[in-house]
């Protein structure tokens, strides 16, 4: 989309456009470009000097049993809380939509949690599940389970995902409720006179034409899931026990600052760029479908 | 009608349901936060609300607890505000003008421009945490309010949103400028700004959360107690097994690092949703 009518002269948008190129220039291609070299590039065993190394830190990334392992637990932890983070989403927005009276009142409510960190989420759950003061850890023991996630990882593994999908939950539930309202009643309405049930109308009139705004939600939780809870992983699990909980974004962080593996943590940047790249991709293409729908 | 039928309750049912899983963990905290440590201890704590509220919110405010080095709160939410503030009117400082050259203007590399500041949505900070660190500490901008902000302002969410409504200003106003011999500054600040100012509010809403709920780069950057942020304050407070952990000040210090986000929330409803259901489009 263009505009017909401009301003003609290049001294004024280039005044304009400056703070935001040497800002971008500096914090963000700088950076990049600097990714790129040093993954490309390793350090000898005293780390006095670096030498190109060619795609040496990547063949030995992917030769890593480590790496590996955290992509899979990548892949797990985002399917499991953009779906945990998803249906509790659509469930409530469905319900909303249906209530008159104290509408406005749920929504704020459960609007909430989008305000709160990952990370403060993750304490808030690490409280109630605290293996030996949490509320709720005292009552899965009540229940005969043996409750510690500090060393069993797939408790620890649930506990992350749980106070993770907890958070955004807000965010899908507003998205599903902006998708509902905007379905023309009189679907609806011609459904309920052809003696639809409200079951059959939802599944046959009201989830396809969310399907947009699904897709367009899921792409979303998972970008969300891959980058944004490194603030959950690290103040709740750090990545353990025996690194059940590893996500590919702490291990970058992890491998890097902790582990001072500058090369290898670089070629992991650059594939989580190429990730983010495809998962936009994957994005834009919907919202073109979208686009072409309407 | 189609709605309210037989069963009305169902929906209500399900809501409560909800709001109980929002608002429980919240409770638990406040909870925690107005009992002394020894009740929490002794656990399962009560779920009733105990009576050193006060007197624990002024210990977190004043002293925080013994493993943050004696940096109270009021400091971690000091640089919590600096931050989201700085980061907030940032992006839209930058972003405004740049939309608007972009949006309203003809010269050579515009596209080049354009691309130049959209393609920084596609990596978040999270993938390029390492260079930007060394640049950072290369311009010495390491324990500075410039080294926590600027790196989360080079991004392009704002200047995406006001293009898309830049784009929608009628062209018979810019028309209208020009007749009345108006250039581009007197075009932007009478016209486009005030136009605006829906959408500055909404963005000023997102941004200030995103800012304030930084995790990793905060986490990077900062090293001296001085500068720590209170959702990063959080995580040196919990002990890892060699302490006791003062549960009750770090649940305090919790619910004062979700207040300012949740209170900005509640306020500007209106405008955050509008302004998140369009910023995503």
């Amino acid at each position: 989309m263009e505009r017909r009518v401009v301003f003609s002269g290049w001294v004024c948008p280039a005044v304009l456009l400056t703070p935001q190129l040497l800002v971008t220039i500096v914090f963000f291609f700088w950076p990049a470009g600097q990714a790129v070299l040093q993954s490309l590039r390793g350090g000898d065993a005293f780390g006095l000097a670096t030498r190109f190394v060619g795609t040496d830190n990547f063949s030995r990334l992917f030769a890593d049993p480590d790496y590996l392992a955290s992509f899979g637990i990548t892949a797990f932890f985002s399917f499991a809380v953009a779906l945990l983070a998803l249906a509790p989403g659509l469930l409530l927005a469905v319900m909303a939509d249906r209530v008159v009276k104290g509408a406005a009142f749920y929504k704020t409510v459960l609007l909430m949690p989008y305000a709160i960190a990952p990370a403060i989420a993750g304490v808030l759950w690490m409280f109630l599940f605290n293996p030996t003061i949490g509320v709720l850890a005292a009552g899965l023991r009540a229940g005969g389970i043996e409750w510690n996630y500090l060393l069993d990882g797939y408790q620890a593994m649930g506990l992350v995902i749980l106070a993770a999908a907890w958070k955004q939950i807000s965010y899908n539930f507003l998205f599903f409720l902006a998708g509902l309202q905007a379905i023309p009643l009189s679907l609806i309405e011609a459904s309920a006179i052809d003696g639809a049930s409200p079951r059959r109308r939802f599944w046959t009139i009201i989830f396809p034409l969310l399907a947009p705004t699904s897709f367009f939600l899921i792409v979303v939780n998972i970008v969300y899931a891959f980058f944004d809870t490194f603030g959950v992983i690290h103040n709740v699990t750090q990545g353990g026990p025996a690194k059940a909980t590893e996500i590919l974004v702490y291990k970058v962080w992890y491998d890097g600052i902790v582990g001072l593996d500058l090369g290898g943590s670089a070629a992991q940047s650059v594939v989580l760029m190429a990730i983010v790249i495809g998962l936009t991709a994957v994005q834009f293409r919907f919202i073109e479908r979208r686009v072409h729908y309407a | 009608m189609v709605t309210a039928r037989r069963s009305a309750w169902v929906p209500h049912a399900v809501l409560i349901a909800g709001l109980m899983l929002v608002l429980f963990p919240i409770y638990v905290a406040f909870v925690a936060s107005s009992h002394e440590l020894s009740d929490i201890l002794e656990a399962p704590m009560s779920l009733v609300p105990g009576s050193h509220l006060v007197a624990n919110f002024a210990e977190a405010l004043t002293a925080g607890t013994a493993k943050t080095s004696g940096v109270p709160v009021t400091a971690m939410l000091l640089n919590s505000l600096v931050m989201a503030l700085v980061i907030a009117a940032g992006k839209i400082l930058i972003s405004l003008p740049s939309a608007y050259a972009v949006v309203f203007f003809r010269f050579p590399l515009r596209r080049v421009c354009f691309w130049a500041i959209f393609v920084t949505l596609m990596l978040p900070v999270e993938v390029r945490i390492i260079p930007t660190y060394k640049i950072v500490a290369d311009l010495s901008l390491i324990d500075t309010y410039g080294g926590l902000t600027l790196p989360l302002v080079a991004s392009a969410t704002a200047t995406l949103l006001f293009r898309q409504f830049f784009l929608t200003i009628p062209d018979e106003l810019v028309e209208a400028a020009k007749i009345d011999g108006a250039g581009p500054w007197r075009f932007l600040i009478d016209t486009v700004i005030p136009l605006s100012r829906t959408n500055i509010a909404a963005l000023f809403v997102i941004l200030f959360i995103y800012g304030w709920n930084q995790y990793l780069w905060p986490l990077l950057v900062t090293n001296s107690p001085r500068m720590t942020t209170i959702v990063i304050g959080i995580r040196q407070m919990i002990g890892n097994g060699d302490t006791q952990t003062e549960w009750h000040i770090v649940m305090a210090t919790a619910l004062l690092a979700i207040m300012p986000p949740v209170l900005v929330v509640l306020l500007m409803q209106r405008w955050f949703v509008r302004g998140l259901v369009e910023a995503e489009k």
